[in-house]
């Protein structure tokens, strides 16, 4: 199996393993909130551009929050914020026979990594 | 409105901006998380800005015989007339919303008013500072609702800071011989349009957020004789420390 | 493809100079190491928010009072910039903010210093930042895709810092006799620490060669410390001030400074948490998250209860 993707697996197993435990008890414990993706439009006309990411525990916040960080209120830009984990990522790069519905991720994060039964014994 | 006056005016403003921009700049590396730091410095840094322009002003109305570092750096207790709303300790987050959440409406609607003056300089810092005070009174009922509808805790943390701070409020909506002056100018909304308008929002919002307004109809007075509360004292302290122990230097 | 296969593909990407991106294939080891190092670096853009915010209330004029808030402001921005790209790397906030607090995870020992007057906001700005932007400007070319590009956006900020500082010092340094001298002593305090900054000698880091194999690391630790002597040395004698190295002289043979030997057992000291004020700062970085729980917790119990179905 391809190296990168079975220490991929391990890795979001083992992560998934801990935020499960995590979002178990989520809505009592301490969290930074959410990860939202901030995507950018610096004059009207241009592509929305991907800047980075915010914490925010709603999407109010999250766009304040992605205001203050990337535009410091820059009025008159357009905006994005969208939940990590409503993004679909897809790599040409990589071998279409090794594209796995739960790999389509946006990032290595593994807060939102659910394994497909079949896996949880690796 | 003569020079004078208009300074006057001009300094009480500056004076609410100043302090309270001070008291947000204590919260830097104090935030709950770090985005929620960004933000409150950003509120401070708007408000600082609008009190070093209207400072700025009130010292050129006075022919320029004190600088805006001298109004800010070199006035006593007694000398200032911020009101005491604006002085209040950072004791919790809750207390540092609720006491700007209140000082943001107060200055919507005092900007609201004086963007329409003939005054080019004092329009167009109201007019940029419309922009900024938007802002922060949707980051700041954000946070309204949030705590007041949160957990219990949260609950219980704003409505303590509501029931504390309420008596500050009433010096929003005062008015002496100055403000009618202003109000003559049409540089003022009259008392009882402030009051109004304070307490529409206020009521409103605290309904949506689960949160009552005191009974007690105590209202502290006096910022604008230079009565303060015991907090001022330590604020300029830690403020003016710098100019006053070196008083020849520049910076 | 066998894991020796994939670090050969993996080794001609760096050798490329291709952009290694969050999802590519990637040897554990650089993977940890990059995380290390950014939140490493992140925590320092944090934990410095501390010794600066020292002077914001006691800043002397108005205007003195917004450039230091807008600076300290941009250093959490540079904080969260870098958090976020470490967090492509599949850790979380809380995690880093829990290595911070467990003492697993470091912070630019220069913030264990205290800032213990005005003129040090401006040696801060001036060596501390300057010494950051030497650093900074040489990490744009990194491997990783997200740190190479956060790194670009601070370069852009971090100028400001350094001339807010320098410009304090400088007019410091032409002010009164005790303004001059705080400048001075201030210069005097942070010089070394400033220099300390770029790491021990190359010799002396274990994890210099794969930093340098996978390019993550672009220069050597000595090579930038020279870059920022160099640079600085003529800033210091602009204003007058004197650089506290009796060993410093210009080298012609080498066009560049020789200076004075570092104190390392203080640079060890300082990393292994004997700093004047380590302990302060990871204290008070505690307490601030901890006071913060219940607006957390309120944030969150509000965002489950009006939850968009």
């Amino acid at each position: 199996m391809e190296r990168g993707f079975v220490k991929q697996l391990r890795h979001m197993q083992k992560n998934t393993q801990q935020n499960k435990q995590m979002s178990e008890t989520k809505d009592t414990e301490d969290t930074q909130g959410k990860l939202w993706e901030v995507f950018i439009q610096s004059k009207k006309g241009l592509p929305f551009k991907h800047f980075g990411s915010v914490h925010a525990f709603d999407k109010e916040m999250a766009v304040q929050n992605a205001r203050d960080l990337y535009t410091r209120r820059g009025e008159g830009k357009g905006m994005w914020v969208v939940p990590a984990d409503a993004i679909v990522a897809v790599d040409p790069a990589n071998d279409a026979c090794f594209f796995e519905p739960a790999d389509d991720k946006v990032y290595r994060h593994p807060t939102f990594y659910e394994l497909p039964d079949g896996i949880k014994n690796m | 409105m003569d020079h004078l006056n208009l300074s006057k005016f001009c300094i009480r403003l500056g004076d609410h901006c100043l302090i309270m921009a001070h008291r947000q700049s204590e919260l830097c590396s104090n935030g709950p998380f770090l985005e929620e730091d960004i933000a409150q410095i950003n509120l401070g840094l708007d408000l600082l800005g609008q009190a070093e322009a209207l400072l700025i002003y009130a010292a050129k109305l006075e022919g320029n015989t004190r600088t805006a570092d001298d109004l800010a750096y070199r006035r006593s207790e007694r000398q200032f007339h911020n009101f005491m709303l604006t002085e209040q300790p950072n004791t919790d987050f809750a207390f540092v919303i609720v006491r700007q959440y209140f000082m943001s409406l107060y200055l919507l609607k005092t900007y609201q008013v004086l963007a329409e003056v003939d005054d080019d300089t004092l329009s167009g810092i109201a007019l940029k500072a419309l922009k900024e005070l938007s802002y922060h009174e949707r980051h700041l009922s954000m946070w309204i609702l949030r705590l007041g509808d949160g957990t219990d805790e949260s609950q219980q943390r704003i409505q303590t800071a509501v029931n504390e701070l309420w008596m500050f409020v009433g010096e929003l909506y005062e008015e002496d011989a100055l403000d009618l002056l202003a109000q003559q100018a049409s540089y003022a909304p009259k008392g009882e349009e402030m009051k109004s308008f304070l307490m529409a929002q206020i009521t409103a919002k605290f309904a949506e957020a689960s949160l009552t307004i005191p009974d007690s109809i105590y209202m502290t007075t006096g910022s604008k004789q230079g009565i303060h509360t015991e907090y001022l004292g330590f604020l300029l302290t830690e403020m003016q420390y710098l100019q006053r122990a070196y008083p020849d230097a520049k910076w | 493809m066998g894991a020796e296969e994939l670090d050969v593909l993996f080794q001609e990407r760096i050798d490329a100079n291709d952009k290694i991106e969050p999802r590519d294939s990637m040897p554990e080891e650089y993977r940890s190491h990059l995380i290390r190092q950014m939140s490493q670096h992140a925590h320092s853009e944090v934990i410095g928010m501390q010794p600066e915010g020292n002077w914001i209330t006691r800043a002397p004029s108005l205007r003195a009072k917004k450039i230091l808030l807008a600076k300290v402001q941009d250093e959490a921005g540079h904080g969260l910039y870098l958090y976020s790209a470490t967090e492509t790397l599949g850790i979380s906030r809380e995690e880093l903010i829990a290595k911070l607090h467990q003492g697993k995870a470091k912070y630019a020992s220069i913030f264990n210093y205290p800032a213990l007057t005005w003129a040090d906001m401006g040696a801060i700005g001036w060596l501390v930042d300057g010494a950051a932007i030497t650093n900074q400007v040489s990490l744009q070319r990194t491997s990783y895709g997200p740190y190479s590009r956060a790194m670009v956006k601070i370069c852009k900020e971090e100028s400001f810092h350094q001339r807010q500082g320098y410009e304090i010092m400088a007019s410091m340094a032409n002010g009164t006799p005790a303004q001059k001298e705080m400048a001075q002593d201030a210069l005097n305090r942070f010089w070394w620490p400033s220099l300390m900054m770029f790491g021990p000698h190359d010799s002396d880091s274990p994890r210099t060669g794969n930093a340098m194999k996978w390019k993550i690391k672009r220069e050597y630790n000595d090579v930038l410390r020279k870059k920022f002597i160099d640079k600085t040395v003529s800033q210091a004698h602009l204003i007058g001030l004197t650089i506290p190295d009796k060993d410093l002289k210009w080298n012609e043979a080498e066009n560049s400074y020789d200076f004075g030997a570092i104190n390392w057992d203080e640079f060890w000291s300082v990393v292994k948490g004997g700093g004047p004020c380590n302990v302060k700062r990871l204290n008070h970085h505690k307490k601030a998250h901890k006071d913060g729980a219940w607006v957390r917790k309120a944030a969150a119990a509000y965002a489950k209860k009006h939850a968009t179905k």
